[in-house]
């Protein structure tokens, strides 16, 4: 499984700044939501925190694809299913190297991108720590659906239609706690429930993302 | 003869086709009975008018919008653990009956809030958890239309509606928890001292196992279609096969 891990990452490090590509989108995505509800203080301090979340989630999403198509592609998937590593472990491992090469940054670059958004300094740590307790519910939720799609030839459309629905708690909850800390009130509750959801994907969601990879490669 | 047997193709075909009669009668019967008591023969509510009488359409959609996934829910599992084909095929028929429920209590609730609350939409728990349910029936009959073999489409199907249904459930607690509410409570509940007035329920009662009805008797066509395309998809690779 580590040995699985430290190859996606190797992959992803070194195969044409693949990397990079979440943080930028969510910068670009951040500065066009900022372009499109204009440069006010006024207007764009309320719906900071929205905007933030939905960043992070968008990005997370676009690099889901191909997380097992390539691996498909050149035969390799069929080879991690039958090796030792249980799919469920397979699922764990690629969840957690996308969480890695895109979720990571993805919250080392959130409160640079706050501060453009006026969100208060008060406010920063908690938009950092419920992107770190989010991120990895995004990834994995998102494996399982890149599990379930991986033997569709135009699956990306279908996939996000799939996984988008899926993350609505997560951001409901993510959102909700930046959004409070921004207003000054008690943003516990939000990020403890976002926790929950976090830790419960975390121990449900393998096992369904295993089952779906054994399925398309029967 | 155990219960399963009754998923035997064979068999199901031939209790669907008797059963499917008593159904759309049982269906035609209940809802037209009580949608014309509820249509014309209810007096108008003192506060809301005759605006009221949309309730007759929009709980037993909205009733079944939620049952229909159950259905899914209930034919998934059976799927997964005991591999009978006709349940994959009703969990299947049961997902665009249930979109159509959804839409259908979704249309009727703008319609009724327009005059109501002056406003066709609002981010209510119940309406935004409504909304996150029609994303989760399109997404589930994309991925049945989208894999090709027919017996993964209903393993990877199978999977999503288990998912879907844990995630659907936190999506309603948490839009619950992401806004307060403008819609009332529950009209029908076991358990409450006070419902609708008698007058008001009567006929509901009858609209709502008008509906079931008629849910059940969709379903079971959709799922007869669904078999006899199974049939011809067979036929047809045989003949192929023979003239190869």
């Amino acid at each position: 499984m580590i040995a699985l891990l430290r190859r996606d990452l190797a992959l992803a490090l070194r195969a044409g700044g693949g990397a990079g590509m979440g943080p930028a989108f969510f910068a670009v995505f951040v500065t066009l939501a900022a372009l499109g509800v204009g440069p006010d203080r006024a207007a764009l301090g309320p719906v900071g925190p929205g905007l933030l979340w939905l960043g992070a989630l968008l990005a997370s999403l676009l690099s889901l694809e191909g997380l097992f198509a390539t691996d498909r592609e050149d035969g390799a998937l069929e080879l991690l299913l039958t090796a030792p590593l249980p799919p469920e472990g397979t699922a764990l491992a690629k969840a957690a190297a996308h969480w890695i090469v895109t979720g990571l940054p993805l919250v080392l670059l959130s409160p640079l991108l706050g501060l453009t958004l006026f969100l208060p300094a008060t406010a920063t740590p908690w938009l950092v720590g419920s992107l770190l307790l989010g991120t990895p519910a995004l990834s994995m939720i998102g494996t399982f659906g890149a599990a379930l799609t991986v033997g569709l030839r135009r699956g990306s459309l279908l996939l996000a239609l799939l996984v988008l629905p899926l993350f609505v708690p997560t951001l409901v909850f993510g959102a909700e706690a930046v959004r409070r800390a921004a207003e000054g009130l008690d943003p516990r509750t939000p990020m403890l429930l976002l926790a929950a959801v976090t830790l419960g994907a975390l121990a449900l969601l393998p096992f369904a993302a295993g089952a779906a990879l054994r399925i398309n490669n029967r | 003869m155990s219960f399963w047997d009754l998923a035997n193709p064979r068999r199901f075909m031939g209790w669907s086709a008797r059963l499917l009669p008593w159904a759309w009668g049982a269906a035609a019967l209940l809802a037209g009975t009580g949608l014309v008591w509820g249509f014309l023969f209810t007096p108008p509510d003192f506060r809301m008018g005759t605006s009221v009488k949309i309730i007759y359409v929009h709980v037993p959609t909205a009733f079944l919008a939620i049952n229909a996934w159950f259905t899914m829910l209930v034919a998934s599992l059976v799927w997964l653990v005991r591999r009978h084909h006709v349940s994959a095929l009703a969990a299947r028929a049961a997902a665009p009956v249930g979109l159509a429920m959804t839409m259908a209590a979704l249309a009727t609730g703008a319609i009724w809030g327009q005059p109501m609350w002056g406003t066709w939409w609002a981010w209510d728990p119940r309406l935004t958890s409504f909304l996150i349910l029609a994303l989760f029936y399109v997404g589930y009959i994309a991925l049945w239309a989208a894999v090709e073999e027919p017996d993964a489409a209903a393993d990877l199907t199978s999977i999503l509606c288990l998912v879907g249904t844990v995630f659907a459930v936190l999506s309603r607690y948490a839009a619950q928890f992401w806004n307060q509410g403008l819609h009332q409570g529950a009209s029908l509940s076991l358990d409450a001292e006070e419902n609708v007035a008698d007058v008001f329920w009567q006929p509901l009662v009858l609209t709502m196992a008008g509906f079931v009805a008629l849910f059940v008797a969709l379903v079971l066509l959709r799922t007869r279609t669904e078999v006899r395309r199974r049939r011809l998809q067979a036929l047809t690779a045989r003949a192929q096969a023979a003239a190869a």
